[in-house]
């Protein structure tokens, strides 16, 4: 679907009505016969606090995908930002991070990472700068909206371990998706990829799988995750994962001789091409764009 | 003369078995993910300094929680007086692959 196809198919989400101009002259609601999309955005991974050489202004990066989500002409029906809003959960870094994205015109939902959870106060900082009302536990959450159920689950902090779910945050998700029919569109957030994506760099939940048998009986999961600073897509039976380019720096693809994780500079000039956000459209399945900030 | 000579003898004993917390102490690197070197021993008293030269962020942080470097960028470093005799374990929260044990002996 072309850009101005999901922007169409997002307008009329929610209300399910389509505004006509009638041959009077006068505008009338009816009811939207067309195929209903649900729109989102997905930022990830902004590191405000980082000053390495890989980027000299993550602050100035994560604007411009903020400023690329803003001149949507139509915007999401929220835009969730999963995970690692900070570099060293400093309560000046939550400050520069909230004031930036505190000018989306969309609503704005966040999930940690677990550099945003550094030390004793680093989950306080966080919870003071984003915390959800509804959340629980640890600030897992889950809602209902467009036709579509949301899970926003933590892997991280979890004690030692990161990439970790946790047996409570297991029993709720199994409490809560007992609930939804096998033909609810399920959309699950988390940062640390759920599957696979390179265990010997610490990109797996640990306790994963559990929480892939608890989507598996659902007919469209999508699972989107952060962490790995790159696009990874990866297909499960019904459900499918993809990974989300960061707002700060790439980091190598897994398999690269002699690589490791962290911070990856670029030739200059480039980095704006290896960054970016994602803009989903669920409609039965979810489907999505990857974009640059080059790109905007 | 005799019993200044002994005094600065008896001084630097001293000093050599129980650092002053004035003392530079020892030096753990954290460089290409990992904690150089990853198992150390000092003794009461003595301060052991963290230095992040890894252009990633890291902590060290110890397994029972008693004391934590908190984040630090590449360049930062963090200093500790371990007072307390025993082996602690410590990790970095940010990449928990990276581990690190330090042995504290009583000083004599």
């Amino acid at each position: 679907m072309k850009r101005r196809d999901f922007v169409g198919h997002v307008a009329w989400t929610g209300a399910g009505l389509l505004y006509v101009l009638g041959a009077d002259g006068i505008v009338r609601a009816t009811a939207d016969a067309s195929p209903k999309a649900f729109g989102f955005v997905q930022i990830s991974d902004s590191h405000i606090g980082y000053t390495g050489p890989a980027n000299d202004d993550v602050r100035g990066t994560l604007g411009k995908a903020v400023a690329a989500v803003n001149a949507m002409a139509v915007q999401p029906a929220f835009v969730i930002h999963t995970g690692d809003v900070t570099h060293l959960s400093k309560a000046t870094e939550f400050d520069d991070a909230r004031a930036i994205l505190s000018t989306l015109r969309a609503p704005l939902i966040t999930i940690p990472g677990e550099h945003d959870v550094i030390g004793a106060e680093g989950p306080k900082r966080y919870a003071a700068a984003f915390a959800r009302k509804e959340a629980a536990g640890r600030g897992w959450s889950a809602w209902d909206q467009g036709g579509i159920h949301f899970v926003a689950l933590i892997n991280v902090g979890e004690g030692e371990t990161m990439g970790m779910l946790g047996d409570e945050q297991l029993s709720w998700l199994a409490n809560d998706l007992a609930a939804r029919k096998a033909d609810t569109p399920v959309v699950v957030f988390g940062h640390v990829p759920l599957f696979a994506a390179a265990p010997e760099w610490g990109w797996t939940t640990t306790d994963g799988t559990k929480a892939i048998a608890l989507l598996r009986r659902f007919n469209a999961v999508t699972v989107l995750n952060g962490h790995i600073h790159q696009v990874l897509e990866h297909q499960d039976g019904a459900i499918r994962f993809a990974t989300a380019r960061a707002t700060a720096f790439p980091q190598a693809v897994p398999g690269t001789p002699n690589a490791k994780p962290g911070p990856l500079k670029v030739a200059s000039g480039s980095l704006l091409g290896v960054l970016g956000y994602r803009t989903v459209e669920v409609a039965g399945r979810a489907a999505w764009q990857d974009r640059t900030l080059a790109q905007s | 003369m005799r019993t200044a000579l002994l005094g600065a003898v008896a001084l630097l004993a001293l000093t050599a078995a129980a650092p002053s917390p004035g003392t530079a102490g020892a030096v753990v690197h954290i460089r290409d993910d990992a904690f150089v070197p990853a198992a150390l021993t000092v003794q009461t008293g003595e301060k052991v300094t963290f230095v992040n030269d890894d252009d990633d962020a890291h902590t060290a942080t110890a397994a029972d929680a008693s004391w934590d470097s908190e984040g630090l960028n590449q360049g930062q470093k963090w200093t500790h007086a371990f007072s307390k005799a025993g082996k602690v374990a410590y990790h970095c929260t940010v990449h928990p692959m990276m581990h690190g044990t330090i042995v504290v002996r009583s000083a004599k």
